[in-house]
């Protein structure tokens, strides 16, 4: 009998990158195909280009804030951003021109003068590829602030925020929908933010610590990885990482425990895995330390 | 939506009542207990809450002189905002303050930007301070006219401009009493002959038969006439408003909005505020015939908070008009609604780039958004949207009465109409003047009664156009025409600048500009603009060759990185200015 | 529909995928006796009494079928009982509904409206339902209004339990069920046990053992001798906890098997020191959406403590069984060739497709993101209709009197777990602790002050307990979580009445009295240790 609607499936709902139309363009000369929806960025990576991001992560909304990523599209009057734009069929783009090295040498340079990247090992190789020299610059202003030690958890150290806005994005409307924090100020004075700069625990912050799995600088850093730090054994060449799930209910979370020393010093996620999105809550990303009897 | 946490810190009385009268007028708050078993709130009443957030600012700005702690929790709850996300708005704008001034008194705002700056801005601010006034150094505050500017924000009374008390809005285009121009004024031919305070003088003198005719034409045709006319923008973008309107009429989606942008806060311009002052009802009537031609049933009037005068003759124009039945349901018994809201700016150049303007209308920090796409589709609440100047949208009247055609014969050949120039600095008459596209440079300059002493330069299109010489002065003002120059007419802006002038602390006070107005999104803009204007204070304003080595480098990754065009053109002025030999050395 | 859940706290990663629907457009309804962090969320909450779960769904169901809303079609084709089942909720009008459950009529039609015109629709419920004397008839009260309306057995419609603990979807699987074998399937059932005898080589017996409820009951006759308690922390988690201390002291052996030495250890005649499964110890487990996903050791375990494979094996070796030393996956293996949900799921697979949701019975299966599709196929794959079940109302096993006359309630926090014996290591910045939450008219009333410490007596016992004061629960109700019980022994107050069906107990509804304290602060009476502070 037919009766009744027929019952859709998942592919109801899809992203429409299953769809079989792809788009053909050109990057640094070679033709590549992807999917429709695709960003430059994934049609540079699919071209084998290696192109530097900052602001860009995948389980985030692109906010191209940083302008790292910038590319030459033929017939642009500007740059564009190859994080979030959206690839059109025929786009010439390139990748490796006198305009892009410029602009990507300025922005890691103008990051370097303002902002302490000694823990940023990205963006330090990428300023040797681009030969970025922040010492030409006279008396720059840097950004000095005191790092912030409110709880046990994790800290808060300004000076490495390079203001790339992915800790508002996780707190906010691309996981947590929390809101503890956000860009608060104008220009050079914006700063990341609680409500009149509250500590954290009288804040809204529920301590998921998705802003810190996504702090590309360590500005964020969990408690047990800055006091490991200080006491200089930080060690993430002898780490192990080993995926497993969280305990503590049923939704079935994906947990990377990153082990040093027989013990586990840091839990993250993977951003591709379909039931995180490589975000926590509390209780998954700090409530290890029993393992270890404490 | 959002796990609200609101602190221990609670409003006082007055800070409520304050909140209270802007929610209350709209939709109420977020969040209402309908029973002691049912609550209402979500997502989408959060979200249709969220626009009143920059009003409600507003409000406790103006009742307490700050946005203090307990008056932020309280309104955080009323819209169900995050507080965290509404003190980075409040920060964002320089007309609030998250810190307690200490005082219960006016704030005296005086502009430091150019034209001021040379009139000696700094001796007026001493003078009120001595005066015991609390003085704010402002940028620029659209009254170029009349230097040295002030702006008074109000504490629990309304913001004014004391020049408005004394010289009649009028009184800044001197055309309007010059016989031998008066006749030729097409935008500005109601300035000084129509009270702009009442509907029944402006329909007098022409008025509402723009939007009779536009019944007439239908939105199509409406929209066909504006293509033929040539408009083309006159905020400084110089996009042709046809094909915009058309696209917002094509565009999917069954809201869509009109977006008046009178966030007039390029250095050097103040026509908007003459035209709003002088002639609010063309205004409305012309974003009327926007929502008419497009498919828009609501329009918002987003116009600079430094702005009282134009603000209330905008309101009160709204007003009279809603009562006559020009706006609201069924306009003029057609089958036509449409409305008109104003809305407040706080202070904040880059909300005039219009994608920041939404995101500030919206109740978010109004930084630009990257297009595409365009706000044609994705404009204001994501819906297609026209945004158009005032004086682009008072063009339209004409049009839709004259036809396109007639238009377009005005004018040159590719840049139709007229055009508003703000005439300041060294020039005898400053004000407002309207004249032919093509019209020399060296003609608007003698129509504002020449220079006063002997012209050293002039800013061409505002702090994000350039310096010329006086050799420029043959150069006739259209788009094409600067274009092949290398300059841009900007919105409009002739700053005259004599040889008396010391252009180091000129440019260097330029990228300071750019520096504070910099929303801070984008990394080439929010670092390139505070290291362009390091390299100026270190040397003065006088920069050497390897300065101006540094600068164009700094100057070509904010033109090409940058999100918006704050950081596009942030460099252009004090580039000009420099290779213009301005301040000494000539790279 | 979120129905008697905080996702927000209990379930905060799945909620991040709710709350993706939400920025996408879609309304959210919550029923909760609370205004919980997930109601605020909500286009609207519903704030029933305790325990009237079933009178406002088959109002809700009442009001779809007689504003001719229901799916008749669906009805005809995939369910039966319809016409005995709208006969009983016709009973349950709005007015009556409101009466019981204290929510407006007029909020119980828009919830039905809502439910019954959109074009998909989950009811969504954790603890809230199964935690009740009628924890079956609450289920199914739910399980009819997606029968009503078709909003089950297709993709975005459905019915979501959301589970408490990472594998107690896979105990089940597993078979960890009283009556079933793995794979779900029936111990009574000859064939079945015919196949696993086959492999385990040895007889299977076909009656069905007691749930954990069952147990507590034969305990009590005396039936129950001996207990093995794996990973369980009963002496601190059951209802009317007392109670159940005094029956595993009174065993005649108690083994725990553990990786702490909990207070249900304490009384234990023998300890195995377990490994952490989910950081020591490779495996599988199942989440809430029937997905299976590895577990892995990252750590070696501490001191003695051994994986819980091979203290199995060790134990049946004493007991004169040599089952060898099998891997993990070995055993995983072996219930894959018993179990048809798991059959498709290799290890290779669950590695390298980030786990496979059951049913999946091949290896060439992509999994089952949901059940139930065969509702709509055109012979019901040979099945029988889905039947309607005829609940009634019948409210809380405790009701409230003159001597006990405040409704306390329990669930979770945020940065807390059960009894805490995990939780209890993160040094969370936003633990409050144990408290007694008020609504402020009943504090108002008590004279009592948000902070304060106060007696809280059911009529099972006593504790003491701080007092936080909040707007956000309406009149006469309490609520607790459990988290501590060294601090606060909450499940003395709760009440085991249980539900004969799931064997869980009422957690969810006691009866309380709140008394302030004679100052200076005196010991309590009863089993009280210190006010917990947190």
């Amino acid at each position: 009998m037919t009766t009744t609607d027929s019952a859709p499936g998942p592919g109801g709902v899809g992203t429409g990158a299953g769809s079989e139309t792809a788009v053909e363009l050109t990057v640094d000369g070679r033709s590549v195909s992807v999917p429709v929806g695709s960003t430059v960025l994934d049609a540079c990576d699919a071209a084998g280009v290696d192109t530097p991001t900052l602001c860009y992560a995948e389980n985030l909304t692109p906010v191209n804030a940083c302008r790292v990523c910038v590319v030459e599209q033929d017939g642009s009057r500007t740059l564009i951003p190859s994080c979030s734009r959206r690839v059109e069929g025929g786009m010439d783009i390139k990748t490796d021109t006198e305009r892009v090295r410029h602009s990507r040498k300025m922005v890691l340079e103008f990051l370097a003068t303002g902002v302490d990247l000694s823990q940023a090992d990205d963006l330090n190789r990428w300023a040797e590829r681009y030969g970025a020299d922040p010492d030409r610059y006279p008396a720059p202003q840097v950004i000095d602030e005191p790092v912030r030690i409110q709880d046990e958890l994790y800290i808060r150290d300004y000076d490495k925020c390079v203001l790339c806005y992915k800790c508002v994005e996780a707190c906010g409307d691309d996981a947590q929908h929390t809101f503890a924090i956000a860009v608060a100020g104008r220009g050079f004075d914006a700063r990341i933010r609680t409500e009149f700069d509250v500590s954290l625990p009288d804040s809204a912050c529920v301590y998921c610590g998705n802003c810190v799995a996504v702090c590309p600088t360590n500005a964020l850093q969990f408690k047990t990885e800055f006091d490991l730090r200080q006491a200089d054994n930080w060690r993430p060449g002898d780490h192990t990482v080993t995926r497993t799930v969280c305990s503590y209910c049923g939704v079935g979370c994906n947990l990377e425990l990153h082990v040093q020393d027989e013990t586990i010093v840091k839990v993250t996620s993977p951003a591709d895995h379909s039931v995180t999105s490589g975000h926590l809550c509390i209780k998954g990303r700090f409530g290890w330390s029993y393992v270890h009897g404490r | 939506m959002a796990d609200l946490h609101i602190g221990p810190a609670t409003a006082t009385e007055t800070e409520r009542a304050a909140v209270d009268r802007v929610v209350s007028a709209t939709m109420g708050p977020a969040v209402v207990r309908e029973a002691e078993r049912l609550v209402r709130g979500g997502t989408e009443r959060r979200s249709r809450r969220r626009h009143l957030l920059l009003p409600v600012l507003h409000a406790l700005q103006n009742q307490a002189g700050w946005i203090s702690p307990g008056g932020l929790n309280y309104a955080c709850e009323q819209l169900q905002v995050p507080p965290a996300e509404a003190y980075g708005v409040a920060t964002f704008y320089e007309m609030f303050r998250v810190d307690d001034p200490g005082h219960d008194d006016d704030v005296v705002h005086v502009c430091v930007d150019a034209a001021c700056q040379i009139a000696d801005a700094e001796a007026v601010i001493a003078a009120l301070e001595a005066g015991g006034e609390h003085v704010h150094r402002s940028p620029c505050l659209g009254q170029c006219e009349r230097p040295v500017a002030r702006f008074v924000q109000g504490r629990a009374k309304p913001d004014s401009v004391p020049a408005d008390e004394v010289v009649a809005p009028s009184a800044a285009v001197p055309q309007a009493t010059d016989p031998a121009h008066a006749m030729s004024l097409r935008l500005l031919r109601r300035v000084g002959r129509a009270d702009p305070t009442r509907l029944d003088s402006y329909i007098g003198a022409g008025g509402y038969k723009a939007l009779t005719e536009a019944f007439r034409r239908g939105p199509a045709g409406v929209v066909a006439e504006v293509e033929t006319a040539g408009l083309m923008g006159r905020g400084g973008a110089a996009f042709p408003t046809g094909f915009k309107w058309k696209s917002v009429a094509e565009a999917a989606g069954d809201q869509k909005y009109v977006v008046v942008n009178a966030d007039e806060s390029e250095p050097g311009t103040f026509k908007d505020r003459v035209l709003i002052e002088n002639d609010p009802f063309a205004v409305i009537e012309a974003a009327t015939i926007a929502g008419f031609a497009t498919g828009a049933d609501t329009g918002y009037i987003y116009i600079r908070g430094e702005y009282p005068l134009a603000t209330s003759r905008l309101e009160g124009a709204i007003a009279q008009a809603r009562e006559a039945g020009f706006l609201g349901d069924r306009i003029a018994r057609s089958s036509f609604g449409f409305d008109l809201e104003v809305r407040r700016g706080a202070g904040a150049y880059i909300c005039g780039e219009e994608t920041a303007l939404f995101n500030s209308l919206e109740g978010f920090r109004g930084e630009p958004r990257q297009k595409p796409p365009f706000p044609t589709t994705n404009g204001l609440f994501d819906c297609p949207t026209a945004i158009n100047n005032p004086e682009t949208l008072v063009n339209v009247l004409d049009i839709v009465i004259d036809g396109g055609a007639a238009y377009a014969a005005l004018g040159t050949e590719k840049s139709a109409g007229t055009k508003l120039f703000c005439l300041s600095g060294h020039v005898k008459r400053p004000g407002v003047y309207e004249v032919e596209f093509g019209t020399t440079l060296g003609r608007l300059i003698d129509m504002a009664g020449g220079v006063d002493g002997e012209l050293a330069a002039i800013m061409l299109g505002g702090a994000a156009g350039s310096f010329v010489g006086p050799d420029m002065l043959d150069l006739p003002l259209s788009f094409e025409a600067a274009r092949n120059a290398g300059v841009s007419l900007g919105s409009g802006v002739v700053m005259a600048f004599n040889a008396g002038v010391d252009f180091g602390p000129v440019l260097t006070r330029l990228a300071e500009f750019f520096r504070n107005e910099s929303c801070g999104q984008c990394v080439p803009c929010r670092v390139g603009t505070v290291r362009q204007h390091e390299v100026l204070v270190v040397c003065n304003g006088r920069p050497t060759d390897e300065h101006v080595a540094l600068l164009e480098e700094i100057d070509l990754a904010m033109k090409d990185a940058s999100i918006c065009g704050l950081g596009h053109t942030a460099a252009t002025a004090v580039r000009s200015g420099i290779s213009l030999g301005l301040t000494g050395g000539q790279s | 529909m979120l129905w008697g859940s905080n996702a927000r706290e209990a379930h905060p990663i799945f909620f991040h995928h709710l709350l993706k629907g939400l920025d996408n457009g879609a309304r959210m309804y919550c029923v909760d006796p609370r205004r919980t962090s997930s109601a605020k969320f909500a286009d609207a909450w519903l704030g029933l009494n305790v325990g009237t779960d079933i009178a406002l769904a088959n109002a809700v169901a009442r009001h779809i079928i007689s504003n001719d809303l229901h799916n008749k079609a669906f009805i005809e084709h995939a369910t039966s009982g319809f016409d005995a089942f709208a006969e009983v909720v016709d009973a349950y009008t709005l007015d009556r509904a409101a009466e019981i459950t204290g929510v407006p009529g007029s909020a119980i039609a828009e919830l039905a409206e809502a439910y019954a015109t959109a074009e998909t629709a989950q009811i969504l419920w954790t603890l809230g339902i199964t935690e009740h004397h009628n924890a079956v008839d609450n289920v199914v009260s739910l399980c009819n209004l997606a029968l009503l309306t078709g909003h089950v057995g297709r993709w975005g419609s459905g019915l979501v339990p959301l589970r408490g603990q990472n594998n107690v979807q896979g105990g089940g699987d597993m078979g960890a069920l009283p009556d079933k074998l793995p794979g779900f399937q029936d111990i009574t059932d000859p064939d079945a046990r015919a196949r696993f005898e086959a492999v385990w080589g040895f007889p299977v017996p076909p009656k069905p053992g007691l749930h954990l409820t069952l147990m507590f009951e034969a305990m009590k006759t005396k039936d129950l001798r001996a207990i093995y308690c794996i990973g369980e922390n009963p002496a601190d988690s059951e209802a009317d906890v007392e109670h159940a201390r005094a029956l595993l002291r009174d065993l005649d052996l108690l083994v725990v098997q553990d990786i702490f030495l909990t207070r249900t250890a304490e009384l234990a005649d023998v300890v195995f020191p377990a490994s952490v499964a989910w950081a020591e110890a490779d495996g599988t487990v199942t989440s809430s959406e029937r997905r299976v996903q590895r577990v892995r050791a990252a750590v070696p375990p501490p001191g003695e403590a051994r994986d819980d494979i091979e203290i199995i094996g060790e134990l049946a070796r004493r007991m004169g069984v040599d089952w060898g030393n099998p891997t993990a996956r070995e055993l995983w293996d072996e219930l894959r060739s018993l179990s048809p949900l798991h059959r498709g799921m290799t290890y290779e697979r669950l590695e390298s497709e980030g786990g496979l949701q059951w049913p999946c019975p091949d290896e060439n299966h992509p999994g089952s993101p949901f059940l139930h599709g065969w509702l709509w196929a055109d012979d019901l794959e040979g099945r029988d209709p889905a039947p309607f079940s005829v609940v009634e109302h019948a409210g809380p096993a405790e009701e409230l009197t003159d001597e006990f006359p405040l409704r306390l309630t329990t669930g979770r926090a945020l940065d807390s777990y059960n009894t805490g014996v995990q939780s209890g290591s993160i040094d969370s910045p936003i633990r409050y602790g144990n408290t007694i939450d008020l609504a402020t008219t009943d504090a108002a009333r008590l004279g009592i002050e948000d902070g304060e410490t106060v007696r809280v007596v059911s009529p099972r016992g006593s504790v003491e307990m701080p007092v936080r004061v909040l707007d956000d629960l309406p009149d006469g109700l309490t609520f607790t979580t459990f988290h501590f019980p060294e601090l606060v022994d909450v499940n003395v107050l709760t009440n085991d009445a249980w539900d004969k069906r799931s064997g869980t107990a009422e957690f969810k509804a006691a009866s309380i009295r709140v008394e302030k304290l004679a100052e200076p602060s005196i010991d309590s009476d009863t089993t009280t240790s210190e006010p917990g502070s947190g």
